[in-house]
């Protein structure tokens, strides 16, 4: 049977990491109640997600010390994710037009 | 051919273990339990479904020609005279990714084979998973006695009660299985199946405590998915 005997951090990692993790909360609700407006907002909202989500997946999922080929198997099918998030923002703008469209005339 | 100044970066030899594995017999994830590279193969089946579920939303919201309803506004608690935008949320966010912490240095302790802080966290992350629960149970209650359903609303576009109920309500489950996983798992490790290696109930699986680590990563990724859904559903 495989152990896994590798996965022994010591624990000022993990504190370090729930710390940020709490900041970058409080960030992303700041986001909301200051109030910002357009892509601003929408960027630090996607910026502060991206970075506590990678926070969990490296370090509390321990991601950054599995091997390559477990990495990729979880990282890299979600890839077509955002194709289809490409796809559907497209379909939703041509059923908004067409909506306004049919409504309006 | 790899050019010889790029040996010494840490990539290459990634790179090559990487060929080494999938090209192996026998074996593709080396020094990974079974157990652990199915519970990943089972969340990346997860990441599809919050996946389909978010861009769902996302294209009716898109597609509404409704006005979508301000979340900011909608999820308003009424504290001291004035609203506070998002304050329940906020609260569930941090009881959440507390919940994480407890979770990590859990499976860190169950590593050291100290029993007694393992069990103590699980119950600890079980506690804070289930105020989280409640919470949302509360806030649904809110949700539902304002008139919100999932085929309408005071506030705007009628999707936006379908997209809450179905995203918060999976989601919610996953942590109500999450928490009743994570007592099973208390309980073995207070009795020390894991350091006997006794076998379990339902499955006969003998006890290690891997098992702490593979649960951890379910409970992980229930966090993850609240971070993507408080981004996109409530803070958009």
């Amino acid at each position: 049977m495989v152990t896994n005997e590798n996965q022994h951090h010591p624990l000022r990692v993990y504190l370090w990491v729930w710390l940020l993790l709490f900041v970058l909360s409080v960030l992303s609700y700041l986001v909301d109640y200051v109030g910002f407006e357009g892509y601003l907002k929408w960027a630090l909202i996607t910026l502060f997600m991206l970075l506590k989500a990678g926070l969990i997946m490296a370090v509390f999922m321990h991601m950054v010390w599995e091997r390559l080929a477990i990495i990729c198997v979880v990282l890299v099918p979600p890839g077509v994710l955002l194709f289809f998030m490409g796809l559907m923002i497209l379909e939703g703008r041509y059923t908004l037009l067409a909506r306004l469209e049919f409504f309006l005339h | 051919m790899v050019n010889a100044n790029f040996r010494n970066v840490r990539l290459v030899p990634a790179l090559q273990r990487m060929g080494e594995d999938w090209a192996s017999d026998q074996q593709t994830f080396k020094q990974m339990p079974w157990g652990k590279v199915m519970m990943w193969m089972f969340l990346l089946s997860d990441i599809f479904i919050f996946a389909c579920f978010l861009i769902g939303y996302m294209t009716a919201r898109i597609a509404s020609a409704q006005h979508w309803p301000n979340a900011s506004e909608v999820f308003a608690l009424h504290v001291g005279g004035e609203n506070v935008p998002l304050l329940l949320i906020a609260i569930m966010t941090f009881i959440l990714i507390s919940s994480s912490g407890t979770m990590a240095l859990a499976v860190k302790y169950g590593y050291e084979k100290n029993r007694r802080m393992t069990s103590g966290l699980l119950v600890l992350t079980a506690l804070l998973g289930l105020s989280f629960v409640g919470m949302q149970a509360f806030e649904w209650t809110k949700l539902i006695s304002e008139g919100a359903r999932p085929w309408g609303n005071p506030w705007g576009a009628p999707q936006f009660g379908a997209s809450f109920f179905l995203i918060t309500g999976f989601h919610g489950t996953h942590v109500s299985f999450g928490v009743l996983f994570l007592i099973i798992m208390a309980i073995k490790v207070m009795r020390g199946s894991l350091d006997r290696a006794r076998p379990g109930f339902l499955t006969g699986r003998k006890g290690s405590y891997e098992m702490v680590e593979t649960l951890g990563l379910y409970w992980h990724f229930v966090d993850l998915v609240w971070v993507f859904i408080f981004a996109f559903f409530y803070l958009w």
